[in-house]
């Protein structure tokens, strides 16, 4: 649905992303992660059509971002990082002049703005001045929006930044609320936002690309087996011996206090594990997965420079 | 043409939400007020004067008296208003980012400047309606020509309209307001001053300086003679400055 082959962009000499290629399917929710400056909005501009690329290629609902400018934008909908919104307008007039440039017709303008309304949590405020709401709510017009012409695709950039955290849970389950219908890529440097939200992320760091894929892929690639990590209310070399008679495991190790166990990826041994444990009559006090999880694959990428 | 429709009803509620459109045009009618007044009230004694020699009372034209002086009034006062119409076309949507939804729309940059100008007309043409208001008056009281009247008008609205179209392209190159009113300011009196430099100019260069002065081909208009040099030169400055905001835009973009 959102594809970039070799995208480049330079600000003069400033190279703000270099060579980046990715791809996010249909009806998945799609993280763009790096710390910043790593190119996130440029990136999003780019697909917008805000900018134009210095190189590269990109397509968005099968159109070229360049050759098909207007088609793209009309099946984008795009929340920048500074909401745009006019404060002289009520929510509902500013929903309306959304809807007529991004070319809804009509007669069927006011359906668009009450759907919006309704997906966005809008029906408190629709009838106020934009200048008077709360942040949340601005940040929820800024949303609605970006639904307002039930695009195929949605681009938000950072779009629960500076809320607290009630609203931020609120806009989550918003945007989780998309997957299916809509094909979104969002941008954040909050890791907690990516393994609640996305099904699988893109990584920048420096405008390169780091990794990308889903979730479950990007930790295959980091370790070669699934696994747990074990506390158990006894640890000695008697309890290892035991382990390693379960079949199907790979490994089984001591580290420190706990036992790694160690699987190939694709079959899951869990719950093997547990009765295994019940059985032996070993009291487990903690078990947690060897994957790495996401704040560790995160600084793995961007700190160790390591390309894929 | 819905999509530019859709602009200039925005940048409508805008001018007319914030108290700037309020403003000008209470300012503007009532200096224009203030000016008819001064010159009917001048025109009456001059009259009555005239009146006590039959060869004088012959030159006595309301046209020439009141409404040419007039008009040439009215221009300053635009040239001093209108960048305070234009400042915020572009300017106000780079600082709020409101840009960014413009230009990711399917909507092209050119039906865009032709929302925004299209309503900073709208306002230009409430000005010049709203003032000419007493002046219908001495139709009612006096006989004046009616062309050089309407002619009057219409120069008004096409030299305002030049100095809006430049307006729009100050704004275009800055997201400070106060900076793009200054500009537009600025180059608007520098124009005026062209045909002062006019006089002391000779040969081709006198020519050149006197048809690139804005007023130079205002004044026959005011005298109720409408040549088409002059709508050309209005036209073609109004669609020079839009050009030159579409540049601008572009550049920005794409460098």
């Amino acid at each position: 649905m959102i594809e970039t082959e070799q995208l480049t962009k330079k600000y003069g000499d400033l190279v703000a992303i270099q060579n980046l290629s990715f791809k996010v399917d249909e009806g998945r929710i799609w993280g763009m992660l790096g710390p910043n400056a790593a190119g996130k909005t440029t990136t999003m501009r780019i697909l917008t059509g805000y900018l134009p690329a210095t190189a590269g290629r990109a397509s968005v609902a099968g159109f070229d971002v360049f050759e098909q400018a207007e088609a793209v934008k009309q099946s984008i909908g795009y929340l920048p990082e500074t909401v745009p919104l006019y404060p002289e307008m009520t929510v509902e007039s500013y929903l309306g002049f959304v809807a007529e440039i991004k070319k809804v017709p009509a007669t069927r303008k006011k359906a668009a703005v009450d759907r919006a309304v309704q997906i966005a949590g809008l029906q408190s405020v629709r009838k106020r001045l934009i200048r008077n709401i709360s942040r949340g709510y601005k940040q929820r017009t800024g949303i609605a929006q970006a639904l307002i012409h039930n695009p195929r695709v949605i681009i938000l950039d950072e779009p629960t930044i500076g809320l607290d955290p009630a609203q931020i849970k609120e806009i989550r389950d918003l945007i989780k609320s998309l997957k299916g219908e809509h094909t979104v890529m969002l941008s954040t440097h909050i890791l907690a936002e990516v393994k609640e939200v996305c099904d699988g992320v893109v990584i920048i760091n420096e405008g390169k690309l780091m990794a990308s894929g889903s979730l479950e892929e990007l930790a295959r690639s980091f370790s070669q087996n699934d696994g747990v990590y074990l506390k158990l209310d006894r640890t000695d070399g008697e309890v290892l011996n035991l382990f390693r008679q379960l079949p199907g495991l790979k490994e089984a190790a001591l580290e420190g206090a706990e036992i790694r166990l160690e699987w190939p990826w694709g079959q899951d041994l869990r719950t093997r594990v547990l009765k295994f444990c019940l059985e032996k009559n070993l009291e487990i006090k903690e078990m947690r997965s060897l994957a790495m999880n996401i704040e560790e694959l995160y600084l793995r990428i961007v700190s160790g420079g390591m390309e894929q | 043409m819905s999509a530019v429709w859709s602009i200039t009803k925005k940048e409508l509620v805008s001018y007319f939400t914030s108290p700037i459109a309020y403003i000008v045009i209470a300012i503007f009618i009532l200096l224009s007020g203030f000016f008819f007044y001064s010159l009917v009230w001048w025109f009456n004694t001059q009259a009555l004067q005239m009146s006590q020699n039959p060869y004088y009372f012959q030159q006595v034209n309301i046209n020439q008296m009141v409404f040419a002086p007039l008009f040439h009034n009215l221009s300053i006062i635009l040239l001093l208003m209108l960048p305070v119409v234009s400042m915020r076309l572009f300017s106000e949507e780079k600082k709020m980012g409101t840009e960014e939804l413009l230009f990711t729309s399917p909507v092209s940059v050119i039906q865009i400047i032709l929302g925004k100008y299209l309503a900073s007309l709208v306002v230009l043409l409430a000005m010049l309606v709203l003032s000419a208001i007493p002046t219908i008056f001495t139709f009612i009281h006096g006989n004046p020509e009616p062309v050089p009247y309407l002619l009057g008008y219409l120069g008004l609205f096409l030299l305002g309209a030049a100095f809006l179209a430049l307006g729009l392209f100050w704004s275009a190159l800055t997201e400070n307001q106060i900076v793009s009113a200054v500009l537009t300011f600025g180059t608007l009196l520098l124009f005026w001053v062209l045909s002062w430099a006019a006089y002391s100019a000779r040969g081709l260069w006198r020519d050149v300086l006197n048809y690139l002065s804005f007023f130079e081909h205002f004044d026959g208009m005011t005298k109720g003679v409408l040549d088409t040099s002059d709508l050309v030169y209005y036209l073609s400055f109004a669609f020079f400055g839009l050009f030159l905001t579409h540049s601008v835009i572009q550049f920005r973009r794409w460098r």
